[in-house]
C-alpha cells in the first residue's frame, strides 16, 4: 500500500494533511508552520527544475522539497 | 557600530529605564522597525535568520531611556535551532521589561503561532502589526481592536516604513513598560485535560518550591514533561531549579525530580507519550490561532493573491524563470559597470589632481626621492586607484539589489535555483545525513518562503 504524500499532489490540487512523520527537528518545522491534522494545503507553484514545489496554506505560500515533502502524508 | 553587537546586556542595561524585546517571524520587518525606531542601520534581509545575535539599540521617548533589543526572526522558539533559542533565551530568561511582537497582517496565522507561544512566557506583551498597507491590498481586513480583547494585549497597526506610523507603537511601548501590573490574565491557551491536570501538578510544586511567577511556572511544567534538554539545560542554569541531575545531593529537589517522573508515568498511562504530547501542544497552538485568525480577519476578496500568483508562474516557469532571472542580473551589472564609469573617472581625475600636488609638495620640502615614491606612487596611488575603482560599482550596485530584494525577486530567486544547487552538493550531505544521523539537515534554508507582501 502506498502512502500518499503532498509530493504526489497535482498542481491546483487540494490535499489535506493526516501525519507529519520524519526525523524530529524537521517534523517540528513543519509543525510549526501550521502542517498539522486537517490542514488544507495545496500546491501551485514549481520551480524550473521540479523541486521544490510551493504550497499554500493557511493564508501562506511556502515552498517544501521533495525530500522533505515525502514526510507530509494526506489523508 | 562597536556598541551594536555583543556587548554585555547586563552593562548597557543598568543605565537603561526600559529594555523592550523585538521579536517576530523573518521577513515581517523587525529589522526596519528596529532601525527606525534606533536611527540605526542595521542591514535588513529577506532570509531566514538574519538577525543570527541579539542586536541592541537606544532610543528616548518623553524623557526616558528605552533600550531595544532586536532578536532573531523565528517561526516558533520551541525547537532547538540557533536563532530559535537564542530567541527563547531572551524572552524568558533575559528579562525584557516588554516584549514587542511584530506580525505580518497579510498572514496573521501563521504569524500568531509564535505570539501565542509568547504570550506562555510573559504577560509583558505588546503586538505590533505591521504591513497594513499590504494587507489593504490584498484585501485583508483585520479588527485590530477585537484582536486586542481576543488576547488582552495591547495591539497597534503599523507601516514600518513609514515613521510617523511607528508613533502609536511608542506611546503604547510606553504605557505598557510604565504600567506593567494592568497588563495581567492575557489569553491563556487550553490544552486538553489530561495535560492540563498535569501541568499544573507540576506547577504547584514549583511555585511552592521556588520563587516564581505562575506562568513561568506552567511554561517550565510544560517544557519539563517536553523533555527537551537542551531547554531544560536552560531552564536549570537561568532559574536554578533542578531538572534532569539525579544525583541530587539537595534533598528538596527530589520532589521536582519525582513529580517529573510521577507525571510522565501518568501521562504514558493515559496513552499520551513523548512524542504524541508535542504534537498536541504544537496542534492546540495551530488551532488556536486559526481560530483567533477566523475571528478578526476578514478576506474581503478571495482572490487577492490571483495577480501576485499570475506573475509568480511566469517568474518560475520552466520556460522563463531562469532567462528572466538572467536578465535581471544582467541589466543590474550593466547599470552597475557603465554606471560606475562615470563617477570612476570624476574619482581618478580628482584623485590624480590631488597627486600632483602631492609630488609638487614633495619637491618642496625636499623629501628624499625614495620616501615620496613610496608614499605616493605607492601608498596614495594604489590606495586612491582601489577606491576610485571599487565604491562607484558597490554604491550602485547594492542599491539595486535593494530594491531587488524590496520587491520579494530574491526569495523567488532562491526558487528556482534551489533544485540546481542541490545536485550540485547532493551527494555528500546525504552521506553525512546517514553517517551521523544529524539534524543539521535544515542549514541551507531548505523551505524557502515567498513573502507575497511584496509588491510584484
Amino acid at each position: 500500500m502506498s502512502i500518499k504524500t503532498i509530493n504526489e499532489l497535482g498542481i491546483e490540487e487540494i490535499g489535506i494533511v493526516k501525519k507529519v512523520r520524519g526525523n524530529e527537528t524537521i517534523k517540528r518545522r513543519l509543525l510549526d508552520l501550521g502542517l498539522i491534522e486537517g490542514t488544507i494545503i495545496k500546491p501551485v507553484l514549481v520551480s524550473p527544475s521540479g523541486d521544490p514545489r510551493a504550497f499554500e496554506f493557511r493564508g501562506g505560500l511556502i515552498a517544501i522539497r521533495k525530500e522533505d515533502g515525502k514526510n507530509i502524508e494526506l489523508k | 557600530m562597536s556598541n551594536v553587537r555583543n556587548k554585555k546586556q547586563e552593562d548597557v542595561k543598568q543605565k537603561c529605564d526600559y529594555t523592550v524585546a523585538l521579536a517576530g517571524n523573518p521577513n515581517v520587518g523587525k529589522s526596519t522597525i528596529f532601525n527606525n525606531l534606533t536611527g540605526m542601520n542595521q542591514h535588513t534581509g529577506n532570509w531566514t535568520g538574519k538577525t543570527v545575535a541579539n542586536a541592541t539599540g537606544n532610543f528616548y521617548y518623553r524623557g526616558e531611556k528605552y533600550q531595544f533589543v532586536d532578536i532573531p526572526g523565528t517561526y516558533s522558539i520551541m525547537s532547538n535551532s540557533e536563532e530559535e533559542e537564542i530567541a527563547r533565551n531572551y524572552i524568558c530568561f533575559g528579562n525584557p521589561d516588554l516584549t514587542i511582537v511584530v506580525v505580518d497582517a497579510t498572514c496573521l496565522e501563521r504569524n500568531l503561532n509564535l505570539v501565542l507561544q509568547i504570550t506562555e512566557i510573559t504577560d509583558n506583551i505588546v503586538l505590533c502589526v505591521n504591513l497594513l498597507d499590504e494587507a489593504k491590498k490584498k484585501k485583508i481586513k483585520i479588527d485590530l481592536e477585537k484582536l486586542s480583547t481576543i488576547l488582552n494585549v495591547p495591539v497597534v497597526g503599523v507601516i514600518a516604513r513609514k515613521k510617523k506610523t511607528l508613533n502609536e507603537l511608542l506611546k503604547a511601548t510606553r504605557k505598557a513598560c510604565m504600567y506593567k501590573s494592568e497588563l495581567k490574565q492575557i489569553y491563556k491557551m487550553k490544552y486538553n485535560e489530561k495535560i492540563e491536570n498535569a501541568i499544573s501538578g507540576i506547577k504547584e510544586i514549583l511555585v511552592d518550591k521556588y520563587n516564581i511567577n505562575d506562568k513561568l511556572a506552567r511554561w517550565v511544567a510544560l517544557k519539563m514533561i517536553e523533555g527537551e534538554e537542551v531547554i531544560l539545560k536552560e531552564i536549570e542554569k537561568n532559574l536554578k531549579i533542578q531538572i534532569i541531575n539525579e544525583n541530587l545531593k539537595d534533598c528538596n529537589d527530589t520532589d521536582i525530580f519525582n513529580i517529573r517522573k510521577k507525571t510522565l508515568n501518568e501521562l504514558e498511562n493515559n496513552g499520551i507519550t513523548k512524542e504524541k504530547f508535542k504534537e498536541e501542544i504544537v496542534s492546540t497552538i495551530v488551532k488556536n490561532s486559526e481560530e483567533i485568525t477566523k475571528k478578526v480577519c476578514e478576506f474581503e476578496n478571495k482572490d487577492y493573491a490571483k495577480r501576485d500568483r499570475k506573475i509568480d508562474k511566469v517568474l518560475t516557469s520552466k520556460r522563463y524563470g531562469i532567462p528572466i532571472m538572467v536578465l535581471f542580473l544582467l541589466v543590474i551589472f550593466w547599470i552597475t559597470i557603465v554606471g560606475a564609469n562615470y563617477p570612476s573617472q570624476l574619482l581618478f581625475a580628482l584623485f590624480g589632481s590631488i597627486q600632483e600636488k602631492l609630488i609638487n609638495f614633495a619637491t618642496y620640502i625636499h623629501c628624499p626621492g625614495w620616501l615620496s615614491d613610496m608614499l605616493i606612487l605607492g601608498v596614495y596611488q594604489t590606495v586612491t586607484w582601489v577606491v576610485s575603482v571599487m565604491l562607484p560599482p558597490m554604491a550602485i550596485f547594492f542599491p539595486l539589489f535593494t530594491i531587488l530584494e524590496d520587491l520579494g525577486y530574491l526569495p523567488r530567486i532562491a526558487f528556482n535555483m534551489d533544485g540546481f544547487f542541490k545536485k550540485a552538493c547532493c551527494s555528500r550531505k546525504t552521506d553525512d545525513y546517514h553517517v551521523h544521523g544529524s539534524d543539521k539537515v535544515g542549514d541551507f534554508p531548505y523551505m524557502v518562503i515567498f513573502n507575497l507582501s511584496n509588491i510584484f
